[in-house]
């Protein structure tokens, strides 16, 4: 009877454990980017504007976009980082 | 991992390669390596090569190369973030940028197809180095009471809020920037290499069963491939911009 009902109850806790951890691998790297994806977003939109208002300065918006960007992206890649930490 | 019944190698597979020679000892040589040493000889020959005496003042060939590399990070990264008085770092990162650029490009390259800084090794020793020459060049600006000073006390900053302002100035400055330095290039690198894999394994499989299948993955491969060669290139400037974002910032601070 205990052996039946063991057997019903599904998962072991192993495999409840896998399967909780490729959820937040998955969930965790899905939340890190979407900060950061608004946030490109803003920087290149508004570089675009400035370029488009003052081409002759489209050399220095260029550095300080992709500045701008590194700072921004990194966030994500920290999502990605513990996304591949914790998928193994 | 056994993702709709398609062997994807796990991931282990695609970044850790077995030694070449040397095997057991601390001097073991596997592809990374090589792939390491060769940016290095590429990278020396291109700047000796280039810097040879010649008969005619027009550049061309190697030099050509040399030449308008040199102007690209002294126009458009020291000029921009440093300022004249920068210039004698352009050596430096020129070197830089062309070592990590020709470490990248291996992502795209036929048959050797592995990025090597997506191994975290290299990019954490340059990021550490950069921490180290802005730390010693901001102490030799400004002395080492004006430069904690300036760094961790930035001013124009109202006095109450420097509670709050001065832990995180000295988190950022002093322990997070190398790391995000070396975790931006390596991460980007990890994520490129992960993103052809996952598009040349699907094409290979949908070819096997399909041939009709391969075309969509096939033409992604095709685009992504583009894609990195961009992306090694940025990476590769965007940290040496950094790096001179970082100098100049120690060298002459905000007022």
């Amino acid at each position: 009877m205990l052996n039946v009902l063991a057997q019903a109850t599904g998962p072991t806790p192993e495999e409840m454990r896998e399967g909780l951890k490729a959820i937040g691998a998955g969930l965790g790297y899905g939340l890190a980017a979407i900060g950061p994806g608004i946030g490109i977003g803003v920087v290149v939109g508004n570089a675009i504007t400035a370029m488009a208002r003052q081409p002759e300065s489209a050399g220095m918006v260029r550095t300080t976009m992709f500045l701008g960007i590194a700072f921004t992206e990194a966030l994500a890649l920290i999502g990605f980082v513990v996304f591949i930490l914790l998928l193994p | 991992m056994n993702v709709l019944a398609l062997d994807f190698p796990p991931v282990s597979h695609l970044f850790e390669w077995p030694a070449i020679w040397f095997d057991g000892t601390p001097f073991a040589i596997n592809k990374t390596v090589l792939i390491y040493l060769g940016s290095m000889l590429i990278t020396m020959a291109i700047f000796l090569l280039a810097g040879r005496k010649r008969e005619s003042l027009v550049p061309v060939g190697i030099q050509h190369v040399a030449e308008s590399g040199i102007e690209f990070i002294e126009e458009s990264v020291v000029m921009q973030t440093i300022g004249p008085e920068g210039k004698k770092y352009v050596p430096f990162l020129t070197t830089m940028f062309f070592f990590i650029l020709f470490s990248n490009i291996t992502e795209v390259i036929p048959f050797i197809q592995f990025p090597a800084n997506s191994r975290m090794a290299v990019p954490i020793t340059l990021a550490v180095l950069v921490w180290g020459i802005y730390n010693v060049l901001g102490v030799k600006a400004q002395g080492l009471g004006g430069y904690l000073k300036n760094s961790l006390f930035p001013p124009g900053v109202p006095k109450a809020l420097y509670l709050i302002v001065t832990p995180i100035e000295l988190v950022s400055t002093f322990l997070v920037r190398p790391f995000s330095l070396a975790i931006r290039l390596w991460a980007n690198m990890v994520a490129g290499h992960l993103l052809l894999v996952t598009f040349a394994v699907l094409s290979t499989v949908l070819w096997d069963s399909t041939y009709v299948g391969a075309v969509a993955p096939g033409a992604m491969l095709i685009l992504m491939t583009g894609f990195e060669i961009l992306v090694s290139f940025l990476q590769a400037f965007i940290f040496t911009i950094l790096t001179a974002v970082y100098i100049g910032g120690s060298i002459h601070p905000e007022h």
